[in-house]
């Protein structure tokens, strides 16, 4: 028997199939809004091409033009932003949109980026041995956080979710034969993977409810009838997921540990640049698809914001290693930056810009703050607060920076700090719901906790001795030293003659279903 | 529609994958145990898909398998470099980092 008529009566059925449905069409792609995106993913592309061919001989330039495809992709931000009448643009039916709101924010992570490159390069140069695939994967996680600016559906946000987090788990364990950046890969990777299985859980629960993806869509869905219990568990089950990411309290155990055994700038990435990915995710959700179910998520939001302020603040207070000390204050000011949701259901666009206000802020001053360890442990090779004794007297510097730094973490005029504290306790006591200034009162209980640490640190750096007497300058190379003063100048003008430019920067517009 | 056989099988799967998580101290288990937790979230994903009549659940399913890949990949890799140089995969020997 000759199978040539059973494959034309297959084609034949396979034909009609194809009849029945809509012939497609390709959505219209409006280029300019992906450029900033797709330059990263081309020049980000060139420089692993330019490192496979050159191997030896462009190794010291690798972390340049790593840095460079920062700022290329800036140039499309700024094209965008001047186009102000086309904002915002919209793709695949509202699923990906470029706002002001997403503009800001992918300027943030790329000038994040841009600073996370300059303090590697010497940590990386000098290590055990030289890897370039560290740039290549920092640029991969800074492409997945541009995309997560822009998403507004739920597989966008899974996938750019994943794209910030594989190769952070990757860089974690990227001291191969030590076994505390092992470890500290480990429990970040299990953590996170779990954790987007719980995310995901509670994603399939939404779009079951909903029949759609996109957040606008569940919005609206969201928003008519009573809350059913599959709602509320889906509600939870995805902020859960988001709340291993930004290290809310409980869901921060990962946090301290894999802070202490990655490699320092990398600590600096996950502290500000990943976190922040987390809370866009977060303040996406929340505000476009749960606005309608503020009853569910306002008290979870409230909970877990108090107990991550608290929490994080106690353990910190008696930290002596100062990445550990670093990473538990990273806890309690995602705390403060979570307080804004446990209100949003009258203001959500208040809440959206106070958020960004501090994520702007908490970038610049923590960046510092680590760039300063980084520098500081090329001399002492240490971690431990009790080793930071005497460096007023051998680096004057970067002693000043550093209380700059750890005055604006406290919160404490004229630094930039106090500006986005502010703005949180702005947005709690406005309404004047008994719930929303419990919860201003106990941030400013924890802000004077908070105040008590990042105080003895600087202390310690401006009275105490040298442990060991040893008082030859610190070489801080150049790299660093940019890095340095870009946090330094944005810290200190974000706080005094720029106040008016950073609050009108992050007063968004949104439109709600 | 049977909607409710498939949630509920997907809830049991859900269940066993965070039971396994949370109890088992080997590496590779746990990872397999999370596996089980996104192939619940699959079952719902399609189920939710073919009760709706609309696309997006197949499509969301088809991603979540395709970054599940990716992520197994990397975890193995770390647990692979956990395992030369300790010699075991018990996750609660590593604890150098704590406090």
């Amino acid at each position: 028997m000759s199978v040539a008529p059973v494959l034309t009566s297959i084609a034949a059925q396979a034909d009609s199939l194809l009849a029945e449905q809509a012939p497609f069409v390709r959505p219209a792609i409006d280029w300019h809004a992906v450029a900033p995106e797709l330059v990263l993913l081309f020049t980000g592309a060139l420089v692993t091409i330019v490192d496979l061919i050159g191997l030896e001989k462009v190794r010291k330039i690798i972390p340049t033009l790593t840095s460079l495809t920062f700022l290329a992709a800036l140039i499309p931000v700024i094209t965008l932003w001047a186009d102000n009448d086309e904002l915002p643009r919209q793709m695949f039916d509202g699923a990906w949109v470029v706002d002001e709101y997403s503009l800001v924010l992918k300027g943030l992570f790329l000038l994040t980026g841009y600073i996370i490159v300059l303090i590697s390069t010497n940590y990386m140069l000098e290590g055990d041995y030289y890897d370039s695939e560290y740039y290549q994967l920092i640029s991969a996680s800074i492409v997945g956080m541009l995309v997560m600016s822009s998403a507004r559906d739920l597989v966008t946000i899974f996938v750019a979710i994943e794209l910030v987090s594989i190769p952070a788990y990757l860089m974690a364990a990227w001291r191969k034969r030590d076994l505390r950046s092992n470890e500290a890969g480990l429990k970040y990777m299990l953590m996170g993977v779990f954790a987007s299985s719980i995310m995901l859980y509670g994603m399939s629960l939404l779009y079951g409810t909903a029949g759609s993806t996109k957040l606008t869509d569940i919005g609206a869905v969201l928003s008519q009838g009573e809350t059913r219990p599959m709602l509320t568990l889906a509600i939870v089950f995805t902020i859960i997921g988001f709340g291993f990411k930004v290290s809310a309290v409980p869901f921060h155990t990962w946090a301290p540990d894999t802070y202490e055994g990655a490699p320092t700038p990398l600590t600096a990435f996950l502290a500000v640049a990943s976190k922040a990915a987390g809370f866009v995710a977060l303040v996406s959700v929340v505000i476009y698809a749960f606005p309608g179910r503020a009853d569910v998520v306002e008290p979870f939001i409230w909970v877990l914001s108090a107990l991550t302020m608290t929490i994080g603040n106690l353990i910190a207070m008696r930290q002596t290693n100062i990445v550990r000390m670093l990473a538990y204050s990273g806890i309690a000011q995602a705390g403060y930056m979570l307080a804004p949701l446990a209100v949003f259901g009258d203001r959500p666009a208040q809440a959206q810009s106070a958020i960004v206000t501090y994520l702007v802020i908490y970038a610049a001053m923590n960046l510092g703050a680590f760039a300063v360890v980084i520098a500081l442990a090329r001399k002492t090779g240490s971690g431990e607060i009790s080793s930071y004794g005497g460096t007023f007297n051998y680096a004057p510097g970067l002693t000043a920076a550093m209380t700059a730094f750890l005055f604006s973490l406290a919160g404490i005029p004229p630094v930039g700090g106090w500006f986005a504290k502010f703005e949180i306790f702005r947005i709690l006591t406005d309404g004047g719901e008994p719930w929303g200034i419990a919860l201003a009162v106990i941030a400013a209980v924890n802000s004077v906790l908070a105040a008590f640490y990042y105080l003895s640190i600087a202390k310690q750096m401006w009275f105490m001795p040298a442990p060991d007497g040893d008082d030859s300058p610190v070489v801080i190379p150049p790299t660093l030293q940019a890095a340095l003063v870009i946090t330094l100048i944005v810290t200190i003008v974000s706080g005094t003659v720029l106040v008016g430019q950073v609050s009108d920067l992050t007063d968004f517009a949104i439109q709600l279903p | 529609m049977f909607l409710n056989q498939f949630l509920l099988f997907a809830a049991a799967l859900f269940c066993i994958g965070v039971y396994g998580v949370l109890t088992r101290k080997n590496g590779v288990l746990m990872l397999m145990s999370i596996e089980l937790i996104l192939n619940a979230v699959n079952i719902n994903l399609v189920a939710f898909g073919a009760y709706t009549g609309t696309i997006s659940g197949q499509v969301f399913a088809l991603f979540v398998i395709a970054v599940a890949a990716a992520e197994v990949g990397v975890g193995l890799a770390i647990v692979l470099l956990i395992y030369r140089n300790r010699r075991s995969i018990d996750v609660s020997e590593a604890d150098l980092l704590q406090g």
